[in-house]
């Protein structure tokens, strides 16, 4: 049985505008996806410890002692929609008072 | 007649220091080819045509001078365009993407260039690397140089048909679950992928972080060994390279397969493959035997359940890797939102293809309160079993050997609207990505179309060596000859 999932819900977790057409054709083939990816849980591992990374190493630490010039303002700048003043310019977030 | 872009880049490498050809020869082959093939190919999303003449001057100068460069040095390469460039515009095959030109370059890149290699151009591919057929690029497909009609594979179909059509002598794609190994099998060419970890993701734009792999594609495994070795080791930009000591992995390449053990996984070979890969690739274990390796059945009970836990890690990484592209920082920004909410909504709305929507959703799903635990959390334990299947493999067997792809390439649009039956591509690909170890795509001949069957050879974790020496002992054996119709119209 394909797997019914709220397409409006998670289409505003992940921050996607969808058209109604987009909806109905994501609803129906996530649906059929969901239900071949469920088959992991046909697997018994309940004592199975979880791998999130193939090659683990831990405390990975950077070593600055030969440091590096870092991106100048300019540059990483350069790519913005929209900037102003040195900084990345967005709609108003929070209403004025 | 052969072209200097139709040969191998250890072959240019020693032509250029015996005075028989320079780089700005080759370059000059390869921008030949581009013009006479790409129209039909569309591998490149652009090529650097100026760059590259300019650089390959520069490297002959150098070669004049009788400085002692590395292999890599007047090589012409091209890159998947989810590989940054500086100053080169990087689109990763999206428009939300466009226009976007990254202020810094790869350390792949970055590497090769230091080493004097000489950059092409950037290649197509499925849009953020999310694809099998490279349909899902937002600026049209690629065609398989061995029959215009059908896919070269993907995600990194581009670099595939374009080191096929002798349009470049190297390039570099990026693999998930697969994309190096499959469109390598589709466009028969040599594609490899090395441990996770071996190669320095910087600026290697993210899918799956704990899966991507910068990997190669060549006309030859010599070459794959070259370009690898020019590209590992430890980068203090990306935490979860490796601190590997440098070595030429083309040493020992020579040394056969002689005793060698190598397991067969026969669930590879059964029901859904197709007849003419079969046939090629117990055709290839024939030849191994004669060579002097053991062939017994390896088992990978778990396997069977790689790509459906697949598709579930790479979604739910994806969707957290492609929260960046929020219309504020770089890349497409839909215009008069009314708020931010909005603003990012509409950016990621109009900018992403219907692959990468599809994969965000699923992943947001997998990840969102209530389905963490059964879907995310439960494919992790499945990734757990399907490395220990590995390892138990390994402690019998040398190499694991499969087919690369359960079909030779098909027709454009012949599985674009069926997203699980495209999935499908990728089943015998996905379980080195969840494990992490070494594997090669290696052509081991041409199915009743004529279209090329590739061959798998799976190492263990760091073992490069063993699985390049298998690959370059059956394409030497093999000595195939055959090149697509287009290289021999064009040649």
């Amino acid at each position: 049985m394909p797997v019914e999932i709220d397409v409006d819900h998670v289409a505003r977790l992940a921050r996607l505008a969808l058209t109604d057409e987009e909806r109905e054709r994501f609803r129906a083939q996530l649906g059929v996806i969901l239900e071949a990816a469920e088959r992991v849980r046909e697997v018994a591992a309940e004592d199975v410890p979880p791998t999130a990374q193939p090659v683990p190493q831990t405390n990975v630490f950077r070593n600055d002692d030969d440091p590096w010039e870092s991106l100048p303002q300019e540059e990483a700048l350069a790519g913005a929609p929209e900037a102003e003043d040195g900084r990345f310019k967005v709609p108003r977030i929070i209403e004025a008072e | 007649m052969t072209e200097l872009c139709d040969l191998p880049g250890h072959e240019l490498a020693r032509m250029y220091r015996a005075g028989e050809a320079t780089a700005a020869d080759a370059v000059e082959s390869c921008l030949r080819r581009i013009e006479a093939v790409d129209g039909r190919v569309e591998a490149f999303l652009r090529v650097t045509a100026d760059d590259a003449r300019e650089r390959a001057r520069a490297i002959d100068e150098r070669f004049v001078a009788a400085e002692d460069l590395p292999p890599a040095a007047g090589i012409p390469l091209a890159l998947k365009d989810v590989l940054c460039t500086r100053g080169v515009t990087t689109t990763c095959g999206s428009r939300i993407l466009e226009s976007y030109v990254p202020p810094y370059d790869c350390t792949p890149w970055a590497r090769l260039g230091e080493a004097g290699a000489v950059l092409l151009g950037k290649t197509n591919c499925d849009e953020f690397a999310m694809g099998s057929s490279n349909e899902n690029s937002a600026f049209g497909p690629v065609h398989n140089p061995w029959d215009l009609e059908t896919v070269p594979g993907g995600s990194s179909g581009g670099s595939a048909a374009a080191v096929a059509a002798g349009e470049a002598v190297w390039a570099l794609g990026t693999d998930t679950g697969g994309s190096v190994r499959q469109p390598a099998a589709l466009c028969g060419v040599v594609g490899f992928k090395p441990t996770y970890g071996l190669i320095s993701r910087y600026g290697l734009i993210a899918f799956a972080s704990s899966l991507d792999t910068v990997g190669t594609f060549t006309r030859g495994v010599r070459d794959a060994a070259t370009l690898v070795s020019a590209i590992a080791g430890k980068d203090r930009l990306d935490a979860t390279s490796l601190l590997t000591e440098p070595r030429d992995l083309a040493d020992g390449l020579d040394g056969g397969v002689a005793g060698m053990r190598i397991g067969v996984v026969r669930e590879w070979l059964g029901e859904g493959v197709e007849p003419g890969v079969k046939a090629a690739v117990e055709a290839a274990i024939e030849r191994l035997g004669r060579l002097g390796a053991t062939f017994e059945d390896a088992a990978l009970p778990h396997a069977d359940f790689a790509l459906s836990a697949y598709y579930i890690l790479a979604p739910a990484e994806c969707s957290s890797n492609l929260a960046r592209y929020d219309g504020v920082r770089y890349g497409h920004r839909a215009a008069d939102a009314v708020d931010v909410i909005d603003l990012n909504s509409r950016t990621r709305g109009e900018g992403f293809g219907d692959e990468v929507k599809r994969r965000i959703m699923l992943g947001t799903y997998a990840l969102s309160a209530g389905y963490y635990e059964a879907y995310y959390g439960q494919a992790q334990k499945v990734r757990t079993l399907v490395i220990r299947d590995f390892e138990a493999a390994y402690e019998r067997f040398d190499l694991l050997l499969g087919p690369t792809s359960p079909t030779t390439a098909f027709r454009i649009g012949e599985k674009a609207g069926d997203p699980l039956a495209m999935y499908l591509s990728d089943i015998f690909t996905i379980p080195s990505n969840l494990a992490g170890n070494p594997s090669i795509s290696v052509p081991c001949g041409l199915d009743e179309k004529g279209l090329p069957v590739g061959l798998q050879l799976l190492g263990r974790h760091l073992d490069e060596a063993t699985v390049l020496r298998a690959a370059h002992a059956l394409e030497q054996d093999l000595g195939l000859t055959a090149r697509p119709p287009l290289v021999e119209e064009a040649a």
